[in-house]
């Protein structure tokens, strides 16, 4: 899926990576717990999560991961866009819950890491 | 051969990840393979995050050569009483700011042993913990 059309189907914001519109993506992990994050070995996947501070950012960063989705209407700080500006990670926010918003991706193609 | 030294300061989660975020810059100017960078880094971000949420702070010693990176994690206490049970997957005795961080669910040191080559772990309680760990470059 292309950062556009997930900006699409979820009603969301690009926070960082404006630019990167057109930037595409085939696979998904959603989680809270940043140590789950760092067992991957699949890489060029969308992060969901609902946890939304410094150690998200620094999270992708060490899993080479370049994309992050906030769920829940989280508030992305200063900090966290210098970070993500830092390290070329791009950054959506969406309203919805995390249920909602992996199931609405889910049906339209994304794929699921394992 | 290269030495470096981070100090790690005791529940500055807003810094954590910054050792990690260097020795991952110094690497990829090196040119080292970008699978041996996640390893080393994921491992190391773990033991920072450890550093600053278990112990009191500490400093990390890095030293790279063209085979392999070393990195020590020193800190300063208050010591693992039972390294086989903090080397279970599950197992954890952190905070609620921890969790709040998105650790502390028992993941860190499993994570660690999985990305490392060579590890070894010193500790002594109320003094502190010692983390060596190694990743080769070309095996």
């Amino acid at each position: 899926m292309k950062i556009t059309d997930i900006v699409k189907v979820l009603d969301a914001q690009v926070v960082v990576g404006r630019e990167d519109m057109d930037y595409s993506i085939n696979h998904g992990f959603a989680s809270d717990l940043m140590s789950d994050v760092l067992t991957l070995e699949e890489e060029h996947l969308i992060l969901i999560t609902g946890l939304c501070n410094n150690q998200t950012i620094r999270t992708a960063e060490m899993a080479n991961i370049s994309v992050i989705l906030f769920v829940r209407n989280k508030q992305v700080s200063q900090d966290m866009i210098e970070l993500a500006l830092e390290n070329d990670i791009i950054i959506i926010s969406c309203k919805y819950s995390m249920f909602k918003t992996v199931g609405v991706l889910y049906e339209n193609g994304l794929e699921p890491v394992y | 051969m290269m030495h470096n030294e981070f100090t790690v300061v005791e529940g500055d989660f807003a810094n954590a990840g910054k050792a990690s975020s260097e020795i991952k810059k110094t690497l990829k100017q090196l040119n080292i393979d970008n699978q041996k960078i996640k390893k080393i880094v994921v491992a190391v971000y773990e033991a920072e995050v450890n550093a600053i949420a278990h112990a009191y702070g500490g400093t990390i010693y890095v030293d790279l050569d063209e085979e392999k990176i070393c990195v020590l994690i020193k800190d300063k206490g208050p010591g693992i009483p039972d390294i086989a049970r903090a080397m279970e997957k599950g197992f954890s005795t952190a905070s609620a700011k921890v969790r709040e961080m998105g650790f502390g669910a028992g993941m860190g040191l499993p994570n660690i042993k999985n990305n490392v080559d060579e590890l070894d772990i010193q500790t002594e309680i109320g003094v502190g913990t010692e983390i060596k760990m190694i990743v080769n470059f070309n095996s």
